[in-house]
């Protein structure tokens, strides 16, 4: 068995963070946005132009996921996290405004685990292709921006107990290369 | 000459569209259960378990079993006999793939002008369609969708004969390496060695449909396959990246003759979520 998980709240501050070690299995509950591909390109053309972003993004979390849609008196449909080193490149630009927490899977780029420790930051995975399981823990999901980009809008969503796994923490962690080590023959 | 008509092959898409995505194989639980028994790793063990339970659920509630409900592939095997009746099969394709995909609330992730404007299309047409014209008077559609996570991890080597066995060997391997936890490990690495540049990729496709871990019939293809289970799995990726003993559960090849200069090889990855359904109507 893995070890038990730690219960833990979205918004974060820095105390939150610094408790978060890599390989440590986590609930989240709490507020976390959703953005991916399109959604990051049109966060940071807006940081470049000097215009506010569509949320307060101080403290917060982002998961990269674009669920299917919800049926009729569902919160959501499936909702599984998509691969994160595509949004490697608008990154470091969202951790430097205070972004403190991402949700996704597969590993990251050498930038960004560089800004998670310099910004003092958590990248966590959560389980690609458990988009049906993962859908349980969402209680609330409401479009708050580029609602025309469909399965890639920013969604605002109300979590209880969504499972995660720190992979990279502030002290330079990184889950998949310590799994190499571990298990690579 | 028999018959058959366009809406009958639109509604059997539609079908296979929906139940594709909400039912895993049977082949694939069995192979992730056997996995989750052998993982030495406890978060690659943990990670096993929510797939088990994440099948359970899509098939309980009709959900999608990911979110990214793919590219629909289609491969007809249509017999020479057939006469397809009342329409365009093209557009009987496309209409059953908007049906399936709109009414089963599935996610539709295509879009226009890739390079540019990537505008949605909405109902997730267009389909891929590959057709075969074989003998007898049966049509055969297999429906496979396919998430863009594995597909982006897909690659096509144009060794030449030079490198021999060890080559394609290492080519592969260095693929499933460097896709680590993005392609959704335990993954199932589809080859193709042969052929064309384009003949190849196609081939590395079809090798995802065979049942999950039956082996190629020619004994020298199957020891290959072997070989590079084996070699992949002691890379250590484990399920989801996290580490751990199991990072594919099956290797599938399928091999063609090729040009004396040439030895292409291609790696089409499946994620864990393996979903295609088929009927021959």
């Amino acid at each position: 068995m893995a070890d038990k998980p730690l219960r833990i709240t979205s918004p974060f501050s820095d105390a939150d963070i610094a408790k978060l070690k890599t390989g440590a299995s986590v609930l989240i509950s709490g507020i976390i946005y959703v953005g991916r591909d399109t959604a990051h390109r049109r966060l940071v053309q807006a940081l470049d132009k000097g215009e506010k972003l569509p949320f307060d993004i101080k403290g917060q979390t982002i998961y990269y996921m674009g669920p299917s849609p919800a049926r009729p008196g569902q919160v959501i449909g499936s909702a599984g996290p998509t691969t994160s080193s595509r949004m490697d490149v608008f990154t470091p630009r969202l951790l430097q405004v205070g972004l403190k927490a991402m949700i996704g899977k597969g590993d990251r780029s050498p930038a960004v685990r560089e800004a998670i420790k310099k910004y003092r930051a958590v990248y966590l995975v959560a389980t690609g292709g458990a988009a049906a399981l993962i859908s349980k823990s969402i209680k609330k999901s409401e479009t708050i921006a580029y609602e025309e980009l469909g399965a890639e809008a920013v969604l605002k969503l109300t979590v209880k107990d969504f499972p995660a796994i720190v992979a990279n923490d502030i002290y330079g962690g990184d889950l998949f290369e310590q799994a190499k080590a571990q298990y690579r023959r | 000459m028999r018959e058959i008509k366009a809406s009958k092959i639109t509604e059997a898409i539609a079908r296979l569209c929906q139940s594709a995505n909400f039912e895993l194989g049977e082949d694939a639980l069995t192979a992730l259960k056997k996995a989750e028994r052998e993982e030495e790793s406890p978060l690659g063990k943990e990670t096993l378990r929510q797939l088990l339970e994440n099948a359970r659920i899509a098939r309980e509630e009709s959900l999608p079993l990911c979110q990214d409900c793919g590219t629909a592939v289609m491969f007809l095997e249509i017999g020479q006999d057939v006469h397809i009746v009342g329409g365009d099969l093209n557009k009987a394709i496309e209409k059953g793939v908007s049906k399936g995909y709109t009414e089963g609330y599935l996610r539709k992730s295509m879009v226009r002008q890739p390079f540019s404007a990537r505008i949605n299309t909405k109902d997730n047409t267009p389909p891929i369609i590959h057709t075969e014209i074989v003998p007898g008077d049966h049509l055969k559609i297999t429906v496979m969708c396919k998430g863009g996570g594995a597909e982006n991890m897909s690659r096509l080597g144009m060794l030449t004969p030079g490198a021999g066995r060890q080559g394609i060997i290492d080519f592969i391997v260095k693929t499933v390496d460097e896709a680590g936890g993005k392609s959704c490990p335990p993954v199932i690495v589809g080859v193709g060695i042969g052929g064309t540049a384009d003949k190849v990729m196609e081939l590395a496709k079809r090798a995802l449909l065979r049942s999950v871990g039956n082996p190629n019939p020619d004994a020298e293809v199957a020891e290959l396959e072997r070989e590079l289970l084996k070699r992949i799995n002691d890379l250590g990726i484990g399920p989801g990246g996290l580490g751990g003993r199991v990072t594919a559960l099956a290797v599938h090849a399928e091999v063609m003759p090729a040009h004396i200069a040439s030895m292409p090889v291609a790696v089409n990855m499946q994620c864990h979520s393996t979903r295609h359904k088929e009927v021959v109507l």
